[in-house]
C-alpha cells in the first residue's frame, strides 16, 4: 500500500476516534467560556470587597463549572458513544474515589484537631 | 501489533490495516485509564496540603507569599498552551503537517513561559527563605505545585519528541494516535491547574 493511502486510513480513523475529535468553534467556546471562569474568581478575590463565604463558595463553584467545560470541550467527554460512555464512567469513579479520598481525609483531620482543642 | 516493529519499520503497519481503528480507540482508552491514576495521585497531594496548609510553624502563610496577578498570568499561559493544542489537533486531523508543526510550537511556546515562571517563583521563594523545609505547609505547597510543574515539563519533552518524529515520519496513523493521547495528557494538566489556582493560591490568598 502506497504512503498516501496509509493517510486516508489515518484520516478516516481520526474522525472517529472518540477523544481527538472536535472543530474550531467547540475550542473557541470552551475556551471564551474558561477565560470568563478564570477571570471571575480572581477578581472576586483580589478586589477584596466580598465576605469570606461568599468568595470561596464562588470559586469553588466556578472552579468545578470550568472542569465541566474543559471535560466537554477539550476532552471532548460524551455519553453519546460507546467509547465516550467508557472514558465517561471510568472518569465518574475516579471523581466518587477523590471526594472520598480528599473530603474524608480532611473531615477526620480536622475533626481530630478540634477535639485536641477541649 | 507490536508498537517496537512498527517503529522500526513504519510501512509493516499499513499491511495490516484492519485492526487500526480498534487498535487507535484501545490506544487512546488506555491512556485515558493512566490519567485517572494520575488523578489519584494529584487527589492525595490536594488531600496532604488541605490538610497541613495552617502548620506555617511560625513561617509565612499563604497570604504573605503568593501574588495573585502573576499566578494570573501563568493560567493564562496555560490556557493559552491548551487551546493550541487544540488547533494541532485539528491540523493533524487534516494532515496538514506545516500547521501542526507550527501549532505544537505555539503550544511548547506557552508551556514553556508557564514553567520558567514557576521555577522563578519557587526560586524567589528559595532565595528569601521561604524553601520547602522550613514548614508543613511550604513542604505540602512545593510538593503539590511541583508535582504538577514535573508532569508539564514531562508534557513539554513529549512534545518535542513529538515534533521531531512529525517532521520526519509526517502525519501517519501512529503519529496522531500518540499526538491525541498528548493532547489528552495536555489538557488533563490544564483541569489540574485549575484546582490548584483555586485551592492553593486563591483559597489561600484570603
Amino acid at each position: 500500500m502506497s504512503h498516501s493511502e496509509s493517510h486516508i486510513v489515518g484520516q478516516h480513523t481520526a474522525a472517529h476516534a472518540d477523544h481527538g475529535h472536535g472543530d474550531v468553534k467547540s475550542y473557541l467556546i470552551g475556551f471564551v467560556l474558561s477565560v470568563i471562569l478564570t477571570v471571575i474568581p480572581f477578581w472576586a478575590v483580589m478586589s477584596g470587597g466580598f465576605s469570606k463565604v461568599t468568595v470561596i463558595w464562588t470559586v469553588v463553584t466556578l472552579a468545578i463549572v470550568q472542569i465541566w467545560v474543559h471535560l466537554k470541550y477539550f476532552l471532548h467527554l460524551s455519553f453519546t458513544t460507546e467509547d465516550g460512555k467508557a472514558s465517561t464512567f471510568s472518569f465518574l469513579f475516579t471523581a466518587i474515589i477523590i471526594v472520598m479520598v480528599v473530603g474524608l481525609s480532611v473531615w477526620i483531620i480536622y475533626e481530630s484537631n478540634a477535639m485536641m482543642m477541649y | 501489533m507490536n508498537t517496537a516493529a512498527n517503529y522500526l519499520t513504519p510501512d509493516a503497519a499499513v499491511h495490516e490495516h484492519d485492526g487500526h481503528e480498534e487498535h487507535t480507540s484501545h490506544s487512546v482508552f488506555g491512556f485515558w485509564l493512566y490519567l485517572m491514576t494520575d488523578c489519584l495521585l494529584f487527589a492525595s497531594f490536594f488531600a496532604t496540603y488541605a490538610v497541613l496548609y495552617m502548620n506555617t510553624a511560625g513561617g509565612v502563610s499563604g497570604k504573605d507569599i503568593f501574588e495573585l496577578d502573576y499566578v494570573a498570568i501563568e493560567t493564562a499561559a496555560l490556557l493559552l498552551s491548551s487551546i493550541m493544542f487544540g488547533f494541532a489537533m485539528i491540523a493533524a486531523q487534516g494532515q496538514k503537517q506545516r500547521a501542526t508543526l507550527g501549532w505544537l510550537l505555539v503550544t511548547f511556546a506557552f508551556g514553556a513561559v508557564f514553567i520558567g515562571m514557576e521555577i522563578n517563583e519557587f526560586h524567589h521563594l528559595i532565595a528569601e527563605g521561604h524553601g520547602p523545609q522550613h514548614s508543613a505547609f511550604l513542604t505540602a505547597f512545593f510538593s503539590l505545585v511541583g508535582l504538577h510543574g514535573m508532569h508539564v515539563s514531562a508534557g513539554l519533552i513529549w512534545m518535542t519528541i513529538m515534533m521531531i518524529e512529525v517532521v520526519r515520519r509526517g502525519l501517519g496513523h501512529q503519529t496522531v494516535t500518540r499526538l491525541s493521547c498528548l493532547s489528552l495528557f495536555w489538557h488533563f494538566l490544564d483541569i489540574v491547574w485549575i484546582c490548584v489556582f483555586t485551592v492553593v493560591y486563591l483559597m489561600g490568598a484570603m
